[in-house]
């Protein structure tokens, strides 16, 4: 009988390990330090959000959308508002739109400026870290000035959004986002012409156009690239038809590209939001109809009718009409769609989340056959890997 | 592009909705039809971005099972629908869309859906050893079992689940019927004794 000699390793990455960007467990299969293969293990943060939506209104299932990918929360309202509103066939207010796409701007901001220090701390750059987080402050202060919530918003919600925003915050955005490009070019400056950053980023888990497309890649993967693709240009939604702005593609689809890809939206979503503030208008921010969204605190005080229907908003809900459909936007790492299933009654039938990075990460394996051990991390977190949203 | 996809054989239902399309076909046509909108250089439905389900309990053809394509150079989303009863299976995509393994996966560890041929088929969402398909309506929001750390045998272990209160799903569409206005005593109004 013949002899064969395996000379693998197989070792357990995670679940939980710093660069595992959360519970990721990983079996890593190496031939001294190259992986041979890397089987994700994953669902260890499932807490059946798609199960606990059917057993609730569809008012209180937005808050589950925020605990989803935790980082981008108003991102994932949106495409849920965005599917409601289709049942419904309503159509929002002017200044709720652009509320919304700012607010969705700021959130993709946020989004990167967590996921590119983690992505250089992985590969062993500290202090982007500290810069990000300190910027990633103030703009929460955005957040909560808006919504009461640095995260967990609950603000868009079918029909508009909660609440408009504050006297003045106009201003406050426009005077803090004259600050921010500066902020990028310092960054920049510390990262894009790093050495260790470039050596350990430049060539590492290239992904080709086909098979991006392929393996059901989206947002900054896809665009890393060279496929000029996001839902935002070409399937726009809300006020993205009225404003201007570019589509950064990468041309090698690695992890630098991906790097680079993040660093250009960034600056694209300031423009946007630069854009917007020039255009938004007074006006209401959510349907003036009563039986969708509920009726001002001082109508309430003295209208019987107000106050009725504030009580059955807030029990019974609204009824949605039966039927299907598939609303998607572009999240900060790729896109996010709703596949919602109405019965006709207050709570949805089914609400299938499609989540970005499940995609994503299911090209591990295959983006990381042949590269040393320590690339995995760099893969990793240049993927844009949160586990919120991948386990549902 | 309604009228080559109402041509392809096994397509029942075509209907448009903005940029959405919507098609029912038949569950053994599915590899022809998927291959068929991949490969017409007119439909080019080249990315699989989900597949999931639908629980009908009471009907005899159990399962929707929803597939939702996009084309990138058309610009234009689809969503696929067929109907398969509780013990039927399907045949995997995974040979067309490599991106069908993960989605048929969890399809299979939520609803009990068996593909044929899937290189993998193994539960993906659920814990390790877990039983029964999550998101079947049948199966309870609470789940059946219940982990907790214990001291004395060191190790965290699995319990019936034990509710301190019934989980209360609230029927507020309708609160005032079925509620029964009696007045005790008032035996004569209803004419019995």
């Amino acid at each position: 009988m013949k002899e064969v000699e395996l000379n693998t390793t197989t070792i357990n990455f995670g679940p939980q390990h710093p660069a595992a960007h959360g519970v990721l467990r990983l079996v890593v299969e190496l031939e001294g330090e190259v992986v041979q293969r890397a089987e994700p293990h994953i669902g260890l943060l499932h807490r059946g959000t798609e199960k606990l939506i059917e057993y609730k209104t569809y008012l209180q299932a937005v808050p589950y959308f925020d605990r989803l990918d935790y980082v981008s929360p108003m991102c994932q309202e949106h495409a849920f508002a965005l599917a409601t509103e289709n049942l419904l066939g309503i159509n929002v207010p002017e200044r709720a739109k652009y509320i919304r796409v700012i607010f969705a701007e700021i959130t993709r901001i946020l989004n990167h400026l967590l996921n590119i220090p983690a992505y250089a701390a992985d590969i062993g750059a500290v202090t982007p870290f500290l810069w990000c987080f300190e910027e990633r402050e103030k703009l929460l202060e955005f957040h909560e000035a808006v919504s009461g919530a640095r995260f967990h918003a609950a603000y868009f919600r079918p029909g508009g959004v909660h609440q408009d925003m504050p006297e003045g915050m106009e201003e406050k955005l426009f005077e803090h986002f004259k600050t921010l490009p500066k902020f990028i070019d310092d960054l920049e400056s510390l990262l894009t012409n790093n050495r260790i950053l470039r050596q350990r980023s430049v060539d590492i888990g290239i992904i080709s156009k086909s098979e991006a497309i392929e393996w059901g890649c989206s947002g900054p993967v896809l665009r890393s690239a060279g496929v000029a693709w996001d839902l935002r240009r070409s399937q726009p939604y809300d006020a993205y038809d009225q404003v201007d702005f570019e589509v950064p593609v990468g041309k090698k689809g690695d992890c630098f590209d991906r790097y680079l890809v993040r660093i250009e939206e960034m600056r694209q979503s300031i423009s946007i939001i630069d854009q917007c503030l020039n255009k938004i208008k007074p006006g209401p921010i959510s349907i003036e109809d009563n039986k969708i969204t509920p009726p001002k605190r001082n109508q309430m005080k003295k209208s019987m009718e107000a106050l009725i229907h504030h009580f059955k908003l807030f029990t019974e809900g609204y009824r949605v009409p039966s039927g299907q459909v598939y609303s998607a936007v572009e999240a900060p790492k790729g896109e996010f769609g709703v596949y919602l299933v109405s019965d006709g009654s207050s709570k949805p039938y089914r609400c299938k989340i499609r989540a970005p990075g499940f995609a994503h990460l299911q090209t591990l394996d295959h983006l990381s056959k042949g590269h040393l051990m320590a690339d995995i991390a760099a893969i990793l977190g240049s993927l844009d890997i949160v586990f919120g949203e991948i386990d549902r | 592009m309604i009228k080559i996809l109402s041509k392809i054989e096994g397509i029942n239902n075509v209907l448009q909705n903005n940029n959405l399309l919507e098609i029912e076909f038949e569950k053994n046509n599915i590899i022809k039809i998927i291959n068929e909108l991949k490969d017409n250089t007119e439909l080019s439905f080249n990315q699989l971005l989900d597949i999931t389900a639908v629980d009908y309990p009471s009907r005899e053809f159990r399962f929707d099972l929803i597939y939702i394509l996009q084309s990138l150079t058309k610009n234009k989303k689809i969503i696929l629908k067929t109907f398969i009863k509780e013990n039927e299976k399907i045949e995997t995509i995974t040979n067309i869309h490599k991106s069908a393994d993960w989605y048929e996966r969890e399809c299979y560890d939520l609803f009990g859906i068996e593909f044929i041929n899937h290189p993998d088929l193994r539960r993906i969402m659920t814990d390790y050893n877990f039983e029964g398909y999550p998101l079947r309506k049948d199966f309870p929001l609470t789940g059946h079992t219940e982990v907790r750390y214990d001291d004395l045998e060191k190790k965290v272990i699995y319990e019936p689940v034990k509710l301190t209160q019934e989980f209360r799903n609230l029927d507020s569409e309708s609160p005032w019927e079925g509620m029964e206005n009696k007045l005790f005593g008032d035996d004569k109004s209803t004419g019995e004794n």
